[in-house]
């Protein structure tokens, strides 16, 4: 394919691509009528008969297609959960900010202290937004905190939290001293082997019984808790492979030079270890995306449970197609977009050191 | 090993003192005196919450009478049976559902990973989309979408929809003609068994003879022995076919919403991830084994058969193997829909009992063992896939 000289515009190219061989144009004219009957319905679904505005159920009578005036009259709920109406812009503010943080935390390039500086000012700013409490910013507590910034700033700190989590236990699973590596063989095994929501449920029930009073964290922290746990063992596991797959000369280099094991690790082994895993984390950070949602079977509000309670207005009744397939589209988006730029990373990032060495 | 160096004498005891002075012995000997003093007081606090003593804890329970029915059952199970035997209940729908995920999203991963691989440019677009649109929405929105549409999208059972007769699709469930079970059934199970038992002794000693025996051969010793009992009973064979009596349908099989949820949910969003395996695997094998193939004279079937096949299985059994677990693991999303199983059951009995540790911790140790089993399974089929490295 690459070799080939295209002689023709794209247009023309292209069409002789699909009539190529009998048996392709065949099976070309078989999907070409598969997808038109499956996009049909959903286009007529969708746009044409959709009701795009309205106020209450009666908008949309039985019969029509979708009713996006639903998602309209709900979107502040869907999105933002039961975080104060006229606070909302700060929920928005804040997890804008985030998201561009981690963004920029993705690329290799902002590797530094400026970025450490960064997260610093960027989270004391997230939290005075979100929580409030000085002059000017109402209080909002946290268990008022939902939708999805609730969603994404699980997203975020689980894996943030999980990645600062899994470098000792990577560590420790490649130590020599026995101790460290049975234990990170047991945290990342035992942990693997069972599912998220066993943990969530540790977390959630567990810690209140095994911590004492006063110690425990409140209903975020605890479900944020177990996502750590949970996807920090998988990191750990992404990373000791990261760390294994560096040439030993690297680690011989650096004991020539009479590094020793803190500042080797840190300065020199970690670093590129961090390079060759980021499209692992890329795809952590997706699977946790979607991970927290389980959070809603612990009762939490995030952008799964915000769809689900906007599901009980009486007003409208019976707009769960709309809601779902809304939210799996906000959801689509987001992942969607983590893929890309992860696959551009990998791209500038990943590719050019392998082209190096 | 510290307790055996100290029972061996006064010099050993230099030695020990020695091991002591070096900072990685310490390291170790302070993470475990902070493992166990924070073991230590987590008991404690446990011990200490109110309405925890010595003699409400522990796995005793599991004998006591349970009064919760359940949905769905592969056992007898009424209010009144034990709480083990609800536990086993809620295995045996998880090892159901995940089967019948597991077969089915293998299945219909294939079929994409084929079509994203066929010469036509459009049946590979539409794969690619399918891939892309099921496996980057949470799972847990998908069941919930499917069990909302279930109970509430389908008609009642008066209007009960009918694709095909015999098929009745309701909000109440899914019900289809079934098999009507019979003695014989329990014999042909085994008579299979010993048919594959046979094939494989006999394949191993003609192995062993530096023969082969024909595909063919090795099929009737298969499938003979259950054809012959089956026909020794008098071919008892009669479908059930469901059919409306009073305000249900009564006869055939049914599924209920919430297994039906939990097996599509589970095999279309867990069909993307194998689509993908199963396409790179096919994908990895470079073109030069297939030209070689193609110089060796070896026909198109026996390119597939001899040479892809075999070496795609080697690089998709890992993560298949991986893919498997996950769909065991997130069968336990089922306690958001009301579907039986390990977790949804533990959530039940916590709620009636108060054992919260109890509950958790046979939560975690039923999905430990059923992840052990399943990777020793596919080890052994590993094992067999991998070429043997010098």
């Amino acid at each position: 394919m690459m070799q080939q000289v295209r002689t023709h515009p794209p247009l023309i190219a292209g069409l002789k691509e699909l009539v190529k061989t009998p048996t392709a144009a065949l099976m070309n004219l078989v999907a070409l009528v598969a997808f038109i009957a499956i996009l049909k319905p959903i286009v007529e679904w969708g746009l044409i008969d959709a009701v795009w505005s309205g106020t209450d159920g009666s908008a949309c009578p039985q019969g029509s297609g979708a009713c996006w005036a639903f998602i309209r009259d709900k979107s502040r709920l869907i999105f933002f959960g039961r975080f104060p109406l006229d606070q909302q812009w700060r929920a928005g503010v804040a997890t804008a900010l985030l998201v561009l943080l981690v963004a920029a935390s993705l690329t290799p390039t902002f590797w530094g202290r400026k970025l450490g500086v960064a997260w610093a000012v960027g989270l004391a700013t997230y939290f005075l937004l979100m929580a409030g409490g000085v002059p000017g910013l109402t209080p909002v507590p946290s268990a008022e905190w939902g939708g999805l910034p609730l969603t994404i700033l699980l997203t975020v700190f689980g894996v943030g939290f999980g990645l600062v989590l899994s470098v000792p236990v990577a560590l420790a699973k490649t130590s020599k001293l026995p101790v460290f590596k049975v234990a990170a063989t047991i945290y990342v095994e035992a942990i693997r082997g069972v599912p998220l929501i066993s943990v969530l449920f540790m977390a959630s029930i567990l810690l209140p019984v095994i911590l004492p009073e006063g110690l425990t964290p409140g209903g975020i922290g605890r479900a944020l808790a177990g996502i750590v746990v949970f996807f920090a063992a998988y990191m750990a596991e992404v990373l000791r492979g990261g760390l294994q797959s560096l040439p030993k000369g690297q680690y011989e280099a650096c004991a020539s030079l009479g590094l020793r094991y803190w500042p080797m690790m840190l300065k020199v082994i970690l670093p590129q270890a961090f390079v060759i895993v980021l499209p692992a984390i890329v795809n952590m950070i997706i699977a946790a995306l979607k991970g927290t949602s389980l959070v809603v079977i612990v009762a939490m509000m995030d952008f799964l449970g915000t769809t689900k309670a906007s599901l009980a207005d009486p007003d409208w009744i019976g707009f769960y197609v709309e809601a779902y397939v809304f939210a799996g589209l906000v959801y689509g988006i987001m992942c969607g977009a983590i893929s890309w730029y992860g696959r551009r990373i990998e791209k500038r990032f990943v590719g050019a050191r392998e082209h190096k060495n | 090993m510290k307790a055996g160096a100290l029972l061996l004498g006064a010099s050993n005891g230099m030695r020990l003192t020695a091991l002591l002075r070096q900072r990685d012995v310490q390291a170790q000997l302070a993470f475990v005196a902070l493992v166990v003093l924070v073991v230590w007081g987590m008991v404690q606090n446990a011990a200490s919450v109110e309405g925890r003593d010595a003699v409400q804890s522990g796995f005793g329970f599991l004998w006591d009478r349970a009064s919760f029915q359940l949905g769905e059952s592969l056992i007898p199970y009424g209010a009144g049976d034990t709480y083990g035997r609800a536990f086993l209940v809620g295995i045996l729908n998880t090892v159901k559902v995940a089967i019948c995920g597991i077969v089915l999203s293998t299945v219909l991963g294939l079929m994409i990973a084929l079509g994203q691989l066929s010469p036509s440019v459009l049946t590979a677009r539409l794969c690619r989309l399918y891939i892309e649109i099921f496996r980057n929405m949470p799972l847990l929105l998908q069941l919930i979408f499917w069990h909302t549409f279930l109970i509430r999208g389908l008609p009642v059972v008066r209007q009960a929809l009918s694709p095909v007769d015999g098929v009745y699709l309701t909000n109440r469930g899914l019900f289809i003609p079934g098999i009507v079970g019979h003695v014989a059934y329990g014999w042909m199970a085994l008579a299979l068994a010993l048919g594959v038992a046979a094939a494989v002794i006999v394949s191993r000693i003609a192995r062993q003879r530096d023969t082969q025996i024909s595909a063919g051969w090795r099929a009737a010793l298969v499938l003979v022995p259950p054809l012959a009992v089956f026909l020794a009973f008098g071919a008892p064979l009669s479908v059930d076919l469901p059919h409306l009596a009073g305000f249900n349908f009564k006869g055939g099989w049914t599924l209920s919403p919430e297994f039906a949820a939990m097996v599509i949910g589970l095999t279309l969003y867990t069909a993307a991830f194998n689509a993908e395996i199963i396409r790179a695997g096919i994908q990895g094998i470079p073109k030069g084994q297939t030209e070689a193939a193609l110089a060796l004279g070896l026909h198109r079937r026996q390119i597939m058969r001899l040479v892809i096949i075999p070496q795609t299985l080697r690089i998709i059994t890992p993560p298949m193997t991986n893919s498997y677990l996950n769909i065991t693991k997130e069968s336990s999303l089922a306690v958001a829909i009301g579907y039986p199983e390990v977790v949804r059951v533990a959530n039940i009995t916590l709620a009636e009992t108060n054992r919260s540790i109890e509950c958790i911790a046979l939560i975690m140790i039923i999905y430990l063992t059923l992840s052990l089993i399943i990777s020793a399974l596919l080890n052994l089929a590993n094992a067999r896939v991998q070429l043997e490295q010098r």
